[in-house]
């Protein structure tokens, strides 16, 4: 492996290209001056400014809200509709369509919701934004726990029930543990996904209550404000942490 | 045999999975503390037979019954639940539940059934010792070598000291020298726990060397129930010559105490006066090989053309003109003919088994 080196060059020209962007941005919040050309020392003076934002506070507040709530609901009928599809549909089609929230444009589905929740009269508010991130976090939920299910040993459910369990026991002690790898990686994936999306949560938000994507939007249409940068690091800081821990929950449920 | 009543009873089971019939009119009784196996080529209906027994297949007629640990008047075990079933099953992946370690797994069964914690943890510490799993308690599934989780899958069905232990393809996941091992080691652990085994298996000489008796099926169909050297000696059609054991299969036309094949006449002993279309089935250690001269009378002649020495005894490949497939035999020591050679062949008649084709 050693003697092809030079491969290394496009390894590392592709990561700069992946992170220089990111890493500009989370050495911009800690720069004193407010031009970004200018570096004029290191401060924390944006970090302090951004907790005195009330606008920036009660968006994340709304934000924490949806993306809990979409989590909790996404994460149970995600999981129950993957092990619906798993043992009664042995159908790709039906598959897919338990797939497909995930995977048609953002754009799409928040036009769809948006006339959906029209058409049956919901008030576009915090709820609905929590209702139409349920609709693609259940998608991404039911995809990864489907994967899982299929890595699982089909006759461990079998199994218990010959060793003397009834179906409920059998779903609570067996089934939900050995989907569990799945079931919290698809949490946290979702937990991400709607910490910081937009098109949906634009889409479907009532106009008093902005998640904070919509929050940030608003304000970086009057130019980036090295705020927006510490927000965008502090922001980074949190995804990063899920998808680690994420991972490692998946790699240590795996090695059992 | 005894006229003790069977501990399981199966009769008339049929099951079909649209047009493809898995069990076709089943029947077959298993006694108490017996070692019985379900023996045929996969797709042969035995893995269906052995979970309808436990509770996962339902069959489409037919009835199976056990017979209580106290009543002596049986249960039927078709309208019970499989968690319900005096019966336990050992899976063909063992099905051993990966976020529970090997104690827990074992307890799983018992406590379903609601024992005392102390009686549990007796009864866990007991197999745990009987199979020799005591110092991997604490160890999860997947750090076992393929024989250890065998033994957990076993450990975990016997401790539930079931009527009947059902085993699916027991020693199919193990490498040769494990399976030798385990094949030993299943047979004592029948004995010890006196519980009785039922094991499918498509392996013969897995079958042979352990079972008492052996049912062996076919297209979904039982062809014949018998102990092995029954099975060996006195095959009941063609299907289970050819199956159990090795040899070659002659075919041709018996008449009155003789056997017609490839423009020849063969004495054979034909007690069942079978006539028409038969099958002389020749067992590679009743062939004897003798020089080619008509002086030794041989009943057939041909060229050697394959010569296998395995320490103890060999085996000779020869090929016989007009006769399609080669005739193999064994004998003790080495060969002593080398490929090429042109010898003589010859059987006793009284050890070829003749068969009736059924046409």
């Amino acid at each position: 492996m050693h003697k092809i080196g030079w491969l290394r060059v496009p390894l590392v020209a592709t990561y700069a290209f992946l992170y220089i962007p990111i890493a500009v941005l989370v050495v911009m919040s800690f720069n004193a001056s407010k031009n970004p050309f200018n570096w004029a020392g290191f401060s924390t003076k944006w970090y302090s400014a951004l907790f005195d934002n009330e606008l920036i506070r009660q968006g994340f507040i709304n934000t924490m809200i949806v993306a809990v709530g979409a989590t909790i609901l996404a994460t149970i009928l995600g999981t129950l509709l993957a092990i619906g599809v798993a043992r009664y549909f042995r159908s790709a089609v039906v598959e897919a369509y338990s797939l497909a929230p995930a995977i048609i444009p953002d754009l799409v589905l928040a036009i769809g919701l948006l006339a959906f929740f029209a058409l049956i009269g919901v008030t576009l508010s915090l709820f609905s934004v929590l209702l139409a991130h349920v609709v693609f976090g259940m998608a991404f939920v039911s995809a990864v726990v489907i994967a899982r299910i299929g890595q699982t040993d089909s006759s461990l459910e079998e199994a218990s029930r010959d060793l003397g369990a009834s179906a409920t026991t059998t779903f609570f002690r067996i089934t939900l543990p050995s989907l569990a790898p799945g079931i919290i990686a698809g949490a946290l994936l979702v937990f991400t996904l709607s910490l910081d999306e937009f098109v949906v949560a634009y889409f479907t938000d009532g106009p008093s209550t902005p998640t904070l994507p919509i929050v940030i939007y608003s304000m970086v249409r009057f130019g980036v404000t090295p705020e927006i940068n510490a927000l965008a690091a502090l922001l980074l800081l949190v995804s990063f942490t899920i998808v680690i821990s994420a991972q490692r929950i998946t790699r240590l449920t795996d090695a059992v | 045999m005894t006229l003790e009543t069977p501990l399981l009873s199966i009769s008339g089971v049929s099951k079909a999975y649209g047009d493809v019939v898995a069990l076709d009119n089943v029947s077959l009784d298993i006694r108490q503390n017996e070692f019985f196996a379900l023996l045929g080529p996969s797709g042969c209906g035995k893995t269906t037979l052995l979970r309808s027994i436990a509770g996962f297949e339902d069959p489409d007629a037919g009835t199976i019954t056990i017979l209580g640990s106290e009543s002596t008047t049986p249960i039927n075990l078709l309208s019970l639940p499989p968690n319900k079933r005096p019966v336990n099953l050992m899976f063909q992946s063992y099905a051993l539940f990966p976020h529970m370690n090997v104690r827990k797994n074992i307890m799983y069964g018992l406590q379903r059934e609601g024992l005392s914690k102390e009686e549990i943890a007796q009864r866990v510490d007991e197999v745990l010792i009987t199979t020799g799993l005591t110092d991997k308690a604490a160890v999860r599934p997947a750090q076992l070598s393929g024989g250890q989780r065998q033994r957990v899958a076993l450990a975990r069905a016997i401790v539930k000291r079931p009527r009947l232990l059902l085993l699916d393809e027991p020693l199919s996941a193990l490498d040769r020298k494990v399976r030798a091992e385990m094949q030993i080691e299943l047979k004592r652990l029948q004995h010890e726990v006196g519980i009785t085994f039922v094991v499918v298996t498509h392996d013969q000489e897995e079958a042979m060397s352990m079972a008492d008796r052996i049912a062996v099926m076919h297209e979904g169909r039982v062809q014949q129930i018998a102990d092995p050297v029954t099975l060996y000696a006195q095959p009941a059609n063609v299907f289970v010559a050819d199956f159990i054991g090795s040899g070659s299969l002659l075919h041709g036309v018996a008449n009155q105490g003789s056997f017609s094949a490839y423009g020849s006449t063969f004495p054979c002993h034909n007690p069942d006066q079978i006539a028409g279309d038969a099958v002389l089935v020749l067992r590679p250690e009743e062939v004897r090989i003798t020089a080619a001269a008509p002086t030794d009378n041989p009943l057939m002649v041909g060229s050697i053309i394959e010569t296998h020495f395995y320490g103890g005894s060999s085996s000779t490949t020869v090929r016989v003109a007009g006769v399609d497939h080669p005739i193999v035999a064994s004998h003790p020591g080495a060969p002593q003919y080398i490929v090429g050679d042109q010898v003589g062949l010859s059987w006793n008649p009284q050890s070829a088994v003749l068969l009736q084709v059924q046409p």
